[in-house]
């Protein structure tokens, strides 16, 4: 197994990719999904037309199904920080732990509370009290969104906090500036948006099977011009925050956006890879091409990145070996002052605990001139500054490309449907009906940029994953990867097969 | 004023509102307690359905307190959550593993094509509801009795069984803790059926169901209540942040702390007065009795473990690991956020109280299931 501390590493990984992974599966039609049962219920209220009733709680049905799956899947998250990831939340709870606390205050509560009100409470509240739940339900889940985004987003972009050498850990300085950081904004923006627009893809979908069917025709020309509208405004917000999540990345994550575009070697006038075949040999450093095959648009990711289109982009082997001609200062250099930093600390608390006060502040002062790099200290290597580049690379591609795609869907579904013709479009509803597909790859694809880009961090050049993970041999690890990944399967394939089984049934149900 | 209180207020004030959280899920367990019942109390599939919708309406609820719980912890006491959930890996897990299964097993239990059938989903709430609060009991128990762990100068735990928490189990403090929560739970399940079905076959048996359930608790009760006043425990030293053991330290913590043992006797009261008043007198509101004296004895419980200088996460490997309410908790700026934060729980428990009044104001019953609205959900 080679060292045993890497394999843990190595397993807790695994374990945490796939629970957020099927995590995600669920997650982004239920914030969507939510929003777009309470527009047909509104239109229900509105109009008091019971087909319209009756979409909703065809819709609604879907929603359950989809939503007890995620919720379960979100609790193993939660509590997999501390089993998988003890030492990372000890050295960041002071930060971390607060939003994960004001999710399940003000967002878990809300969405437990309504969504029995949603589902039982036709007879038992009011037709307004009812349709308030149905909204209270699509905000509560929006909400628990913010908070675990913020939480994320503060992880790629460590703010507001300082780092306290006596108890070992970050502590929080700025509560408002964790809450409000650009990159939790850009994250809820553009997570969000792509969930509103997933959903939208699998109203249109379903509806367009039943088309292709010649089922409930009436209901799913209702549901996709519903649908198309409200995927086709998140798709425009979807590419607004995706530029400006990308415009985030080169100033905040420069190492991710070089992988995401496969640029080894900063330049002017930077290139976007429209397409392209990743050297899978190349590593930092190395003078072997990066691609295979490439078409590159020139000066597009300088424009992304610096709103220039002549502007200078750092490529990877900038970022870690450094580019005095830009005032880059790479990993090889951040290690030096990061191994200085960490043996300061341990000398510190060595004297702490000899109750040498002279040695401990002359530690403590060295370690407070070189603590920014704190987190290089702990690699052996510069190159292990740079993610996977290959993966990164083409899941940015992936999501980009259908990202581009969806919009048109929508555009065409919504031209068919005031043509009055959509139901003899064949072509169309078969391809929105895979687009349902397309949407799970495009919005899974966007996690794996998110967080395979940003390794080996944990926190953002503050704490490499190695470093935050439990102290247990891996093979506990390997046993719970295998049982969730049964587990989950299966509840994944009961789930499909409930769903499919509710389609068939239909509205009518 | 939150701005204002020193370090150490805040973090006895942060466990006592973990406390709070923990003993209202240890209310709503009745929820798992309900679960439970599905195999015992039920004679036909009706009956079956009108306990698993009941609970169902419910377990939402229960699973965010549950999820509150933790993230309080982690906030408040991040050291704890990093030490107990990384240390006592397969307990956590186990626990967790139960409440997929629970989550699942309410949606799909009822629907065609549920790939497992229903009854693999039954069978699951009610492995949720016995083993998933019985390690959650045994899980507390170790606020008395221990662990085997150590923290390093970093506070990086290293866990020193094999087991990795499992071991808990087999201690009988701990053991006893997990079935008096599992046969508490059950006796507070059968009073909210007693409290909101609308069916005389079944309100009956569960009626006799919380008294039964009672009396196999009180076994466990007591060898709880014994172990507690006469065990050594783990004593802090305010002045040097010490631990050492003390003889007869939980008694001393109740006598110490005559608010903590009055909650105690008047939670169990509260509790066997519920269960009288629903199994003698023929009353629907022992829920309220059992549910609040679960509350007031959760309360004492953790109170127990966390205050008057005690370490409520003690280290049998190494005393000094030992974590207390000062030297786990979060920065004072972190509290304080957090407090400020907490101001916003009145307002989330009034409008949970006040859908619960809407929701529970007519009783559950077999015509309801039937109708259009209910009719294949749980």
């Amino acid at each position: 197994m080679g060292d045993p501390i890497l394999a843990t590493v190595d397993w807790a990984r695994a374990q945490f990719a796939l629970t957020a992974m099927y995590h995600w599966i669920f997650v982004p039609l239920t914030l969507g999904l939510s929003f777009l049962v309470a527009f047909f219920e509104s239109i229900y209220v509105k109009t008091g037309n019971e087909e319209w009733k009756k979409l909703t709680r065809f819709w609604m049905t879907l929603f359950g199904i989809n939503f007890a799956i995620g919720v379960a899947t979100g609790i193993i998250l939660e509590f997999e920080f501390g089993t998988n990831w003890s030492n990372y939340s000890w050295m960041v709870g002071d930060i971390f732990g607060a939003p994960l606390a004001i999710e399940g205050i003000f967002a878990f509560f809300i969405e437990a509370t309504f969504f029995a009100v949603m589902f039982f409470g036709w007879q038992r509240v009011s037709k307004g009290f009812h349709l308030f739940s149905t909204w209270m339900v699509a905000v509560g889940s929006n909400l628990s969104a913010v908070w675990i985004l913020v939480a994320n987003g503060w992880m790629q972009f460590p703010t507001g906090m300082a780092f306290n050498p006596d108890k070992a850990r970050f502590e929080m300085q700025n509560f408002w500036e964790v809450a409000l950081s650009p990159v939790a904004v850009h994250k809820f923006t553009h997570t969000t948006s792509s969930s509103f627009l997933l959903a939208s893809l699998f109203v249109v979908g379903i509806s367009a099977l039943f088309l292709l069917q010649q089922r409930h025709q009436k209901m799913a020309r209702r549901s996709m011009v519903v649908a198309a509208v409200f995927g086709l405004i998140a798709s425009i917000f979807v590419a607004v925050t995706g530029d400006e999540a990308a415009f985030s990345a080169a100033h905040r994550q420069p190492m991710k956006l070089a992988a995401m575009e496969g640029l080894y070697v900063g330049q002017n006038n930077a290139p976007i890879v429209a397409l392209g075949i990743i050297n899978a040999d190349k590593k930092p450093g190395d003078d072997q091409p990066a691609f295979n095959q490439a078409v590159k648009i020139p000066g597009l990711l300088s424009l992304l990145a610096n709103r220039d289109l002549n502007s200078y982009v750092p490529g990877i082997n900038d970022l870690v070996f450094g580019n005095g001609e830009h005032n880059i200062i790479g990993a090889e250099q951040r290690m030096v002052t990061g191994k200085i930093a960490l043996a300061e600390l341990a000398h510190y608390k060595y004297a702490k605990e000899k109750g040498d006060a002279a040695e401990a502040a002359a530690a403590l002062a060295i370690f407070d001139q070189h603590k920014a790099d704190l987190g290089y200290g702990y690699l052996n290597s510069p190159a292990e500054a740079a993610p996977p580049v290959a993966i990164t690379f083409y899941s940015f591609h992936i999501m980009v490309i259908l990202g581009a795609l969806f919009p048109v869907i929508f555009l065409l579904v919504l031209y068919f449907s005031f043509k009055g013709t959509l139901e003899q479009q064949r072509w169309l509803n078969t391809a929105c009906f895979f687009s349902i597909f397309l949407g799970y790859v495009a919005s899974q694809a966007g996690w794996v940029v998110a967080e395979v880009g940003r390794q080996p961090w944990a926190i953002q050049g503050l704490l490499p994953v190695g470093v935050a993970t439990t102290n247990i041999a891996a093979s506990n690890v390997q046993i719970t990867f295998f049982i969730f990944l049964t587990l989950f399967t299966a509840l994944l394939l009961a789930e499909i097969r409930i769903m499919m089984k509710q389609i068939k049934i239909g509205p009518e149900a | 004023m939150i701005g204002n209180l020193d370090h150490s207020t805040l973090q006895q004030l942060w466990w006592l509102i973990a406390s709070v959280v923990g003993s209202l899920f240890l209310f709503l367990t009745f929820v798992q307690g309900g679960q439970t019942l599905i195999f015992t109390l039920a004679d036909s599939e009706e009956e079956k359905s009108l306990i698993i919708n009941a609970m169902g309406r419910k377990w939402e609820l229960t699973f965010t307190t549950l999820v509150l719980f933790g993230g309080a912890l982690f906030a408040a006491f991040p050291l704890f959550y990093a030490t107990s959930f990384g240390g006592a890996y397969w307990v956590w897990m186990l626990i967790l593993f139960t409440f997929i299964l629970q989550a699942v097993s309410y949606e799909y239990r009822k629907k065609p094509d549920n790939f497992l059938g229903a009854r693999t989903y039954e069978i699951f709430l009610c492995i949720n509801g016995s083993v998933g609060i019985l390690l959650i009991g045994a899980a507390v128990g170790t606020f008395f009795t221990g662990s085997r762990f150590s923290l390093n100068l970093y506070n990086s735990v290293t866990w020193h069984t094999p087991f990795h928490g499992l071991e808990a189990a087999f201690n009988l403090f701990n053991l006893s803790f997990g079935l008096f929560l599992v046969f508490l739970a059950r006796v507070l399940g059968a009073m909210y059926l007693v409290n909101h079905v609308a069916n005389e076959p079944l309100v009956k048996k569960a009626r006799k169901a919380t008294l039964l359930n009672l009396l196999l608790a009180l076994p466990f009760l007591l060898i709880i209540l014994i172990s507690l006043v006469t065990m050594d425990g783990f004593a802090v030293n305010p002045a040097t942040g010490e631990i050492f053991m003390e003889k007869g330290k939980y008694l001393h913590n109740l006598l110490g702390m005559p608010a903590v043992l009055i909650l105690l006797l008047g939670g169990l009261i509260s509790v066997i007065y519920g269960v009288v008043a629903t199994a003698f007198l023929g009353k629907n509101c022992g829920i309220w009795f059992g549910g609040l004296g679960t509350v007031l004895v959760g309360l004492a419980i953790f109170s127990l473990a966390g205050y008057n200088d005690t370490a409520f996460y003690p280290s049998l490997t190494d005393l000094q690991s030992s974590l207390t309410i000062h030297n786990a908790s979060s920065s004072k700026y972190t509290l304080t956020a957090m407090s400020y934060v907490a101001l916003g729980v009145p307002f989330v428990l009034a409008y949970v109280a006040y859908v619960w009044k809407l929701m529970n104001a007519e009783k559950l019953s077999l015509a309801e299931l039937a109708g259009e609205d209910a009719k294949d959900m749980y």
